[in-house]
C-alpha cells in the first residue's frame, strides 16, 4: 500500500523524537463554519493529526461530551455529505495535516460504501476509525478502505489480550490507537504506568506507532502519557472547551477557535518537555 | 445408515451463521472492548445448549417458577363474534411477571451464572422486561441495574416501584432522547465500562450476534408448546400465527419452530402508530431500510444520513427503531408478512377482548389482535389461528385510561 499522509507523518515525528498529538473535534460542532474555524487553528496550534467527528444519533462508546457535540452538530444541520465537505475545505489552505474521519459504520453504510470512499478520497481523508467495526466485520468498510488507499485504524482496549492482538492487528495501518480503559471516551485515565506496559505489549506485536487515548484531559496527562507511546490522542477535553464557548442553547458565545488553540498549545509544549 | 445432522439448506431454522448472520442480517458490530466479552458468551452459550443439565435446569424453573406450559386457548366467543377463523391465544400473559419477558430472562440469568458474573444490567421501555429481569437477579442474588428512558421513568411509575421493591436499582436515561433505544446505548456503555463482572441482559432477539439466536432459543418454548397442544387440540397445525413485533421476541418465539411447516402462515405486526405517513409509528420494517445498530444490522428508522430516528407507539413495548435480525431476513425472504395496526385499532381491540373473553391484554398483543380481527371473518370456519397473547394489560391502565379521555 502506498504511504498516506499518516505514514509520512508519524515517520518525520519518529525521526524527531517527538510525539503525535492527536486531536478530536466533532464535524459541525455547533455549526460548519465554526467548526471548519476550529479545524483550521488544530495545526498551528501544535496538533499533529486530526481525527474529525461524523456525528451519530446514537454514539454508544462515547461519554456525555463527546454524545452532546453529535447532537449540538445534527442540530446545526451537520451531515456526513458536510463532514466531507468540511474536510475538503481545509484541505484547500492544508495539503500535509493527516484528516482521520471517527464515527459509526451506519452514516457510512447508508451513504454507500464505494461512494463514501470515492469522496473521502477525494476530499483528502487519509483514514478511518470505525468504532462500531470490529476485525470479525473487517469485509464490510476495512477491507474496501484499505484497497482504496485509506488507513483504517483499529482500537485496542485493555479487553484485547495477546491471543487476540494478532486479530485486530491484522488489517491496521497508520497508527495504533490504544484505548487506555475499558469504558466511554472521556472517563477517569487510569496510571500512566500500566499504559506504558500496555503499550510495550501492543509493540511486541507490531512496527506501527502507538498513540493512546481515552481519558486525556491535561498537559500533564499529556505529557506522562507522551513519555510511553507514540502518540496522545485528546477528544472529550477539546469538546468540553468548545463547548464552553457555546451559551445555554448551544450558540456562540465566545471564540471557540481560539480557546482550542490555546489548550492544544499548552498540551503540545507539555508533551515535548516530557520527550526532552 | 447415516443420517446428515446438518440443517437442509431449504430450511428456515439454519440461521444465523457462524459469523451471525441471517443472510445480510446479524453480526457483531460493537466496539472492540465488547468483542472479548461477545466470544466469551458465545462459547458459554454453544456449551450450555448442548449441556443437559442446563436444560433440565432452565425447564424445571420454566415449570415451578414461571409456570409452563402456558395454555392454548380457544377463544370462543371472540371467534363466534367475527365469525371465521378458529381463534387460539398462547396465553403467556398468565406467566410469572405477566409477559413472555421471563423466558428469555431465565434462559440468560442461568448463563450468567455459569460465567461467574456477579452484576447484571437490562434496559427497558415500558418496564416489562425490566421487572422480568429484577426479578429473576433476586431469585439468583445477582445485583442489577436497569438502565430506563426519563420519561419512560416518570410513565411507568409502578413498574418502577417493582423493580425497586425487587432490590434492582432504576437508573433514569436522560442521553439523547431518553426512550427506549438510548437506554440501550446506555447499557452497553455500562457494560463497555464495567467488563469484569457485569452480564448484559439483552430483552429482545436484538443486538449483537449469539444475543438474537440465544434469546429465540429461549423464547422458542412458546412455538414449541403451541405445537404440541394445537395438535392435541386439533389434530393439524394451524394456518396462520400472528405476533406482535417490537424487537420481535415474543413473535420469533412463536413462529421459529413452524418456519419449514409450509402450510403454516405467518404475520408480525408492528406498531402503525399515528399512521406511517408521518414520523410517529414504530414500524421498521414497513417504513424503514436496513442499517446498523446496536451490534446488528436490520431495518431501522433512519433519515437519509443514516441517522436514527425515535419511534412512537400507544404501547412501550414496541416503542423501538429497529427490529430482531431475524425478523429482517424473514421479511426478504418472503416467508412471513410484516404489517403495521395503528394505536386506535390497538386500543379498539384491547377493549374488544376484555369485553368478549374477559382478558385483559397488554398493548403489545392488542396490536396482534387487532390484525387478528382483521384477517379472521375473511377466513374459513375451519381455519386455525394461533395469535401469542405475550403480556397482560394490567400496566397499561393509565395509558388506555388516558387514551379514553378517562379519569381513573
Amino acid at each position: 500500500m502506498t504511504s498516506t499522509r499518516i505514514d509520512r507523518r508519524m515517520a518525520a515525528l519518529k525521526e524527531q523524537g517527538r510525539p503525535a498529538l492527536v486531536t478530536y473535534m466533532m464535524g459541525g460542532d455547533p455549526d460548519y463554519d465554526s467548526a471548519l474555524a476550529v479545524m483550521k487553528a488544530l495545526p498551528p496550534a501544535g496538533a499533529d493529526i486530526i481525527e474529525l467527528g461524523m456525528p451519530f444519533s446514537d454514539p454508544m462508546a462515547d461519554g456525555p461530551a463527546i454524545q452532546a457535540a453529535g447532537l449540538r452538530a445534527l442540530k446545526g444541520g451537520q451531515t456526513l455529505k458536510k463532514t466531507l465537505a468540511m474536510a475538503k475545505d481545509f484541505r484547500a489552505a492544508d495539503d500535509d495535516t493527516p484528516i482521520v474521519l471517527m464515527g459509526y459504520y451506519n452514516p457510512i453504510y447508508s451513504y454507500g460504501v464505494e461512494g463514501f470512499l470515492e469522496d473521502a478520497k477525494a476530499a483528502g481523508i487519509d483514514g478511518l476509525i470505525v468504532v462500531d467495526l470490529p476485525p470479525e466485520m473487517d469485509a464490510e468498510l476495512c477491507v474496501p478502505a484499505l484497497e482504496a488507499g485509506l488507513n483504517f485504524i483499529r482500537l485496542a482496549t485493555p479487553t484485547t489480550d495477546d491471543k487476540r492482538l494478532p486479530t485486530v492487528l491484522q488489517n491496521t495501518s497508520g497508527f495504533v490507537y490504544y484505548v487506555s480503559m475499558t469504558g466511554i471516551t472521556g472517563s477517569a485515565l487510569p496510571d500512566t504506568s500500566r499504559v506504558g506496559e500496555a503499550v510495550g505489549r501492543i509493540k511486541a506485536h507490531t512496527p506501527l506507532p502507538v498513540c493512546v487515548g481515552f481519558g486525556v484531559k491535561s498537559p500533564e496527562q499529556a505529557a506522562a502519557i507522551a513519555a510511553a507511546a507514540d502518540g496522545v490522542v485528546v477528544g472529550t477535553a477539546i469538546v468540553n472547551i468548545i463547548a464552553a464557548t457555546l451559551d445555554a442553547d448551544g450558540q456562540r458565545e465566545g471564540d471557540p477557535a481560539a480557546a482550542v488553540s490555546a489548550f492544544v498549545a499548552s498540551l503540545k509544549t507539555a508533551m515535548i518537555e516530557a520527550r526532552a | 445408515m447415516t443420517i446428515s445432522a446438518a440443517p437442509s439448506l431449504n430450511s428456515f431454522r439454519a440461521g444465523p451463521d457462524e459469523a451471525g448472520m441471517f443472510g445480510i442480517f446479524g453480526g457483531r458490530f460493537v466496539a472492540e472492548t465488547l468483542m472479548p466479552l461477545i466470544l466469551d458468551l458465545q462459547d458459554h452459550w454453544q456449551r450450555a445448549r448442548a449441556d443437559a443439565d442446563f436444560q433440565a435446569e432452565l425447564d424445571h424453573l420454566n415449570r415451578h417458577y414461571t409456570g409452563r406450559p402456558s395454555p392454548l386457548y380457544f377463544a370462543e366467543r371472540l371467534t363466534e363474534h367475527l365469525g371465521g377463523a378458529k381463534i387460539y391465544f398462547k396465553r403467556d400473559e398468565l406467566n410469572h411477571t405477566g409477559s413472555h419477558k421471563i423466558n428469555n430472562c431465565l434462559g440468560q440469568i442461568l448463563l450468567a451464572k455459569r460465567m461467574g458474573k456477579t452484576r447484571i444490567i437490562a434496559e427497558t421501555g415500558a418496564g416489562q422486561h425490566g421487572v422480568a429481569t429484577a426479578t429473576v437477579a433476586a431469585r439468583f442474588g445477582l445485583d442489577c441495574v436497569v438502565y430506563m428512558g426519563a420519561t419512560d421513568v416518570e410513565r411507568q411509575a409502578p413498574n418502577v416501584f417493582r423493580m425497586k421493591l425487587l432490590g434492582a436499582e432504576v437508573r433514569p436515561v436522560h442521553s439523547g432522547h431518553g426512550t427506549l433505544k438510548d437506554s440501550m446505548n446506555e447499557a452497553l456503555r455500562d457494560w463497555v465500562t464495567n467488563v469484569e463482572d457485569t452480564y448484559y441482559l439483552i430483552g429482545t432477539a436484538a443486538g449483537p450476534h449469539p444475543y438474537p439466536e440465544l434469546v429465540r432459543e429461549f423464547q422458542s418454548v412458546i412455538g414449541r408448546e403451541a405445537r404440541e397442544q394445537i395438535m392435541a387440540a386439533e389434530g393439524r397445525l394451524p394456518d396462520l400465527l400472528v405476533a406482535a413485533v417490537g424487537g420481535g421476541s415474543n413473535a420469533i418465539g412463536l413462529f421459529h419452530p413452524f418456519l419449514d411447516d409450509p402450510d403454516v402462515g405467518m404475520v408480525g405486526v408492528e406498531a402503525g402508530g399515528r399512521g406511517l405517513s408521518g414520523e410517529e409509528h414504530c414500524a421498521s420494517l414497513t417504513a424503514g431500510r436496513p442499517g446498523v445498530l446496536h451490534g446488528n444490522r436490520t431495518y431501522l428508522l433512519q433519515d437519509d444520513d443514516g441517522q436514527i430516528k425515535d419511534g412512537h407507539s400507544i404501547s412501550a413495548g414496541l416503542d423501538y427503531p429497529g427490529i430482531g435480525p431475524e425478523h429482517s431476513w424473514l421479511k426478504e425472504s418472503g416467508r412471513v408478512d410484516y404489517v403495521p395496526i395503528m394505536d386506535d385499532e390497538a386500543l379498539e381491540a384491547f377493549q374488544l377482548l376484555t369485553r368478549l373473553e374477559g382478558i385483559i391484554p397488554a398493548l403489545e398483543p392488542a396490536h396482534a389482535l387487532a390484525e387478528v380481527v382483521k384477517r379472521a371473518p375473511a377466513m374459513d370456519r375451519e381455519a386455525i389461528i394461533v395469535m401469542n397473547l405475550c403480556g397482560r394489560g394490567d400496566k397499561d391502565i393509565f395509558t388506555v385510561a388516558k387514551m379514553l379521555g378517562l379519569e381513573m
